[in-house]
């Protein structure tokens, strides 16, 4: 029996609006337990809860980029389950009307394009954190309750672990790119649920599945995904059962462990929410979020390579995030030349952000500087050399000026004939054996003349400048 | 006549003129209430030394003249949250629930410098229509106190029909300030859904609940109104359309005007006919008073208490779960597990009306369930208020009977939930269609007054008001005074 893997994905990513989805509190990380809250987090009596704008306006960015359909005609329901992290004991979340539905991305797996289907994009509230200490209490914070999410619903389109590591790769890169979340697994902005079946080739009906959870990374994601094929594969193939079960994926050892089983899905009474009215979004307000989105890295790379004529590969490293993208485009902006911008990007500082662990935008580098850099270099201002020096001091203190901060430094090149002949004409004077040498075809004598030029100018001179004037003055004498 | 005898109005004028103090009303409040609370029991909480001190400063930095409400009393039902002082909702699980916050009804009625004299009785969350279900006390009927003052704003009815506070603000979800208002012989109103912020009011059923002011006069009522309407962007079901000035035309009769009379809501058969007939009496004084009067029919109403029951219990279900003795309210004690407390502290701390309602709603919102009844149930409220937005287009108004029967006995009806939910049947589908209603005194049946409800468009309550006013200045029934009959 020859089995098909079948793979769905539920990620859950959140929203980086200022506030929270029906609250006024600040919806961001690090705080004190509870101190980004207020009476609607806590689920005080008597309060209501009043929709996030903005988090509507980010979930239709993401729904859109996702090639989504957006349903204008939206709202928002109550889904109840007891929980001490869910204060008012019901999420405020989308059952019929999610916020985007019928989408797609492409994938690429060993080359080949896939196309993954996307059931449904919805809108939904965060919630709490409990934590179990170990003086036997239990501890609830709820600074993270009610921050807003999107729940990206695939349909069971992936056929291995392989394809379901390349589409969350996909998904991450296109959410970041709308700019709607920072999609970080380690940080939890960005979550995953795995469900998994297998089903002899030519069946139609999905086989039982398995819902995987606790998957932190990618690559737990892909490995708790690998050791399910082989678990379910095995059950199968001994002519075993499995039961529909909830597993949870263990980090050390790479297993995948029995939670529970499912017995009948949870009954979580879904309504709809009374205190948030039908949400109509109007044809502009998606048609303005639509022209609104950035160009996305699939389109971005393939214009690198078709106008830009960069590699492939380097238009694959160039658009593996928004802000190293934003800042190859902005830098061209500025008149570099695409070629060299992209080899300073991919060099030295990508080089430097990975030793240092920063983000481009973290640092004090701007486009324009690394342009006004580059056009030094290219009309021969700065050597190669300096230039290393020159993007140090841009990267880690910054200048809105380059041309001034290279004078400033004195790391120009001295290429100026009138200032450099006087030089020239003194080594010459000290070394006429070398000229000798040089006249007798020694050409090796012409490095040690350059070499005792360049030492009298600190290394300032310009060596193409000198080695030209200095074969005209030898010729001279 | 005493202070308390007062319209609003009045009291203003007295206030500006210096002939009377806030202080010396807020005085004479407190007396009135330590002179009938014993036999009442309107109050939960009074605030005497707050409301007093705040009496004091008003006095001190002179009345407003331009602030008709400044200075003046009112009470509040125990439903709506204020801050430091407890808010129960007559239940068990809230019994000392100190509130952080102020309900926006609350903070508008402060800016204008209303004093709040205490918290009123209620049944638990306000389920129930007699004011029985409440956790701690039985709150009597001014008029006969073997009977019940109504629910379940039947607190809120009671001090005002007895004279302890000129306002009061109840909530009304299914006919929760109509049916006391009718029961009590006073002019009680619920505003169009939206009409009034909610931010603040202990959910029942969020859908239909309002919150309205319980007064004797309809102009009392309409200037509450004002003072409490408004757009609230904590709320996002309140109305972001303009809020009249409810006294605006209110003297202007209703001549020319077209009343509907839904003839569903008529029922002859109906055990205590002293009703029907103060009712029909009244539709004779609107015909001399020059309107016209119209049968109507609003189909649909059949089937409004089974689709209420359901709606409002359903959000019930869900809005009361968050009382859950985790982070505040009531915690039962020795508990094993998280699963224990759950259940402990819900069982000990909810009452059995407010339970048998979570369990309907938790119900009909189960899955295998939701389609036969939830979903029935909106869908019947959508012809229901269809109903009423299609007579509308006829009739300006409509009339009917608040209630079936004036106040019923305390103990009466307590044991049979069914009859006790029937007996909203002709309040819920105004809930339900969102429209505003106000009840207003039009007789006596067997010696208890009798309240007839005026329903209006959505956001029409000045043609409420217009109609109410008129009403009452041909008639003289919000002039009698309960007797405290049996009281001690």
């Amino acid at each position: 029996m020859n089995l098909e893997t079948i793979i769905g994905l539920e990620v859950h990513v959140e929203l980086k609006t200022d506030s929270k989805m029906f609250s006024p509190s600040p919806a961001h990380f690090g705080a004190e337990p509870n101190t980004n809250t207020n009476v609607i987090d806590w689920g005080y009596p008597g309060v209501l809860p009043v929709v996030n704008e903005r988090a509507i306006e980010f979930g239709m960015r993401a729904a859109l980029a996702l090639n989504c359909t957006i349903t204008q005609d939206t709202k928002f329901d109550r889904k109840n389950y007891f929980y001490p992290d869910n204060p008012k004991a019901y999420q405020i979340s989308q059952f019929d009307r999610p916020i985007g539905h019928d989408g797609w991305i492409d994938i690429e797996v060993n080359g080949k394009t896939k196309r993954i289907r996307i059931e449904r994009v919805h809108l939904e509230e965060d919630a709490g954190k409990n934590t179990h200490g170990t003086d036997g209490y239990s501890y609830v914070d709820l600074n993270r309750q009610g921050t807003p999410l999107i729940e990206i619903v695939s349909e069971a389109d992936m056929r291995s672990p392989e394809e379901a590591y390349a589409y969350l790769e996909a998904l991450k890169q296109i959410v970041q790119f709308t700019g709607v979340s920072d999609v970080k697994m380690e940080e939890g902005s960005m979550r995953c649920d795995a469900n998994i079946s297998l089903r002899p080739f030519g069946q139609e009906a999905f086989g039982t599945k398995a819902e995987l959870k606790n998957l932190n990374s990618f690559n737990y994601v892909r490995k708790g995904l690998v050791y399910e094929v082989e678990r379910q594969e095995k059950v199968l193939m001994a002519g075993g059962e499995l039961q529909q079960e909830t597993r949870r994926y263990d980090e050390s050892t790479g297993n995948t462990l029995l939670m529970r089983v499912k017995e009948g899905s949870s009954d979580y009474r879904y309504f709809p929410e009374p205190d948030i009215p039908r949400l109509i979004i109007e044809d502009e307000w998606v048609e303005s979020v639509r022209n609104a989105l950035p160009e996305m890295p699939k389109e971005r790379r393939a214009r690198y390579v078709s106008e830009l004529s960069i590699p492939e590969y380097d238009a694959e490293v160039l658009t593996s995030s928004r802000e190293l993208s934003d800042f190859f485009d902005q830098t061209l902006s500025f008149e570099a030349d695409a070629k060299q911008a992209s080899n300073w990007l991919m060099g030295e500082v990508s080089a430097y952000l990975n030793s240092e662990k920063l983000g481009i935008d973290e640092t004090a580098l701007t486009p324009k500087a690394l342009a006004e850099m580059i056009h030094l270099i290219a009309d021969g201002t700065i050597s190669s050399k300096i230039a290393k020096k020159v993007f140090r001091e841009l990267i880690v203190n910054g200048s809105d000026n380059v041309e001034s901060l290279v004078e400033e430094k004195g790391w120009a090149q001295l290429s100026d004939p009138s200032k450099l002949l006087p030089v020239i004409n003194e080594i010459l004077d000290q070394n006429e054996q070398s000229i000798e040498d040089y006249k007798n075809g020694r050409d090796r004598a012409i490095g040690f003349l350059v070499g005792q030029i360049m030492k009298q100018t600190r290394g300032q001179a310009n060596p193409g400048v000198v080695n030209q004037l200095l074969k005209e003055e030898i010729e001279k004498r | 006549m005493t202070i308390l005898d007062h319209t609003l109005e009045e009291l203003h004028e007295l206030l500006v003129k210096g002939e009377l103090t806030s202080l010396q009303i807020m005085e004479s409040v407190y007396d009135r209430i330590e002179e009938t609370e014993a036999n009442v029991g309107a109050f939960l909480a009074l605030s005497k030394t707050e409301a007093l001190a705040k009496a004091r400063a008003m006095d001190e930095a002179g009345i407003d003249p331009n602030n008709i409400l400044s200075g003046l009393p009112i009470g509040i039902k125990d439903n709506i949250v204020t801050k430091g002082v407890t808010t129960t909702a007559a239940s068990k699980m809230l019994e000392d629930f100190v509130p952080v916050y102020d309900a926006t009804v609350v903070e508008k009625l402060n800016d204008i410098g209303m004093i709040s004299v205490g918290k009123l009785n209620m049944d638990e969350f306000a389920m129930g229509g007699s004011t029985e279900n409440s956790a701690f006390k039985v709150t009597a009927n001014p008029w006969d106190l073997s009977k019940v003052p109504g629910g379940s704003s039947g607190g809120s009815a009671a001090a005002v029909a007895a004279g302890q506070v000129p306002v009061s603000l109840g909530s009304d979800t299914g006919g929760s300030i109509r049916e006391p208002a009718a029961f009590t012989g006073i002019v009680g109103m619920k505003p169009t859904y939206g009409r009034v912020s909610r931010y603040g009011l202990i959910a029942f059923g969020s859908s239909l609940d309002q919150i309205g002011p319980f007064t004797r006069t309809v102009k009392d009522n309409a200037l509450v109104l004002n003072a409490i309407s408004g757009y609230d962007q904590r709320d996002s079901t309140s109305y972001d359309g303009e809020t009249p000035d409810f006294t605006q035309g209110i003297d202007q009769g209703v001549k020319g005007m077209r009343i509907g009379v839904p003839k569903e809501y008529f029922n002859e058969d109906a055990k205590e006919k002293g009703v029907i007939e103060s009712v029909r009496a009244a539709l004779k004084t609107y015909e001399e008073l020059g309107a016209e009067i119209v049968e109507v029919s609003l189909p649909h109403s059949k089937y409004g208490i089974p689709a209420y029951y359901i709606i409002a219990s359903s959000e019930a279900s869900s809005n009361l779960q968050r009382f859950d003795g985790i982070r505040y309210g009531y915690r039962a004690e020795n508990v094993q597990n998280l699963e224990e407390l759950y259940v402990k502290s819900r069982s000990e701390g909810f009452g059995l009306e407010v339970k048998r309602r979570i369990m309907l709603g938790t119900f009909s919102l189960s899955a295998g369930f939701y389609d036969a009844h939830f979903k029935k149930a909106a869908q019947a409220r959508t012809l229901i208020r269809q109903d009423f937005e299609k007579v509308f287009e006829e009739v300006d108004f409509l009339v009917a009977p608040t209630t079936t029967t004036t106040a019923f006995n305390i103990g009466g009806q307590i044991e049979d939930p069914l009859a006790m939910y029937m007996a909203d049947i002709l309040t819920v589908p105004v809930n339900l269609a969102g429209v505003p209603s106000v009840s207003i005194p039009c007789g006596f049946s067997n010696e208890m007054p009798v309240g007839m409800q005026l329903i209006g468009k959505h956001f029409d309550e000045q043609t409420l008001y217009r109609a109410a006013y008129a009403f009452e200045q041909s008639t003289d029934f919000h002039k009698q005074k309960p007797l405290f009959k049996g009281g001690k």
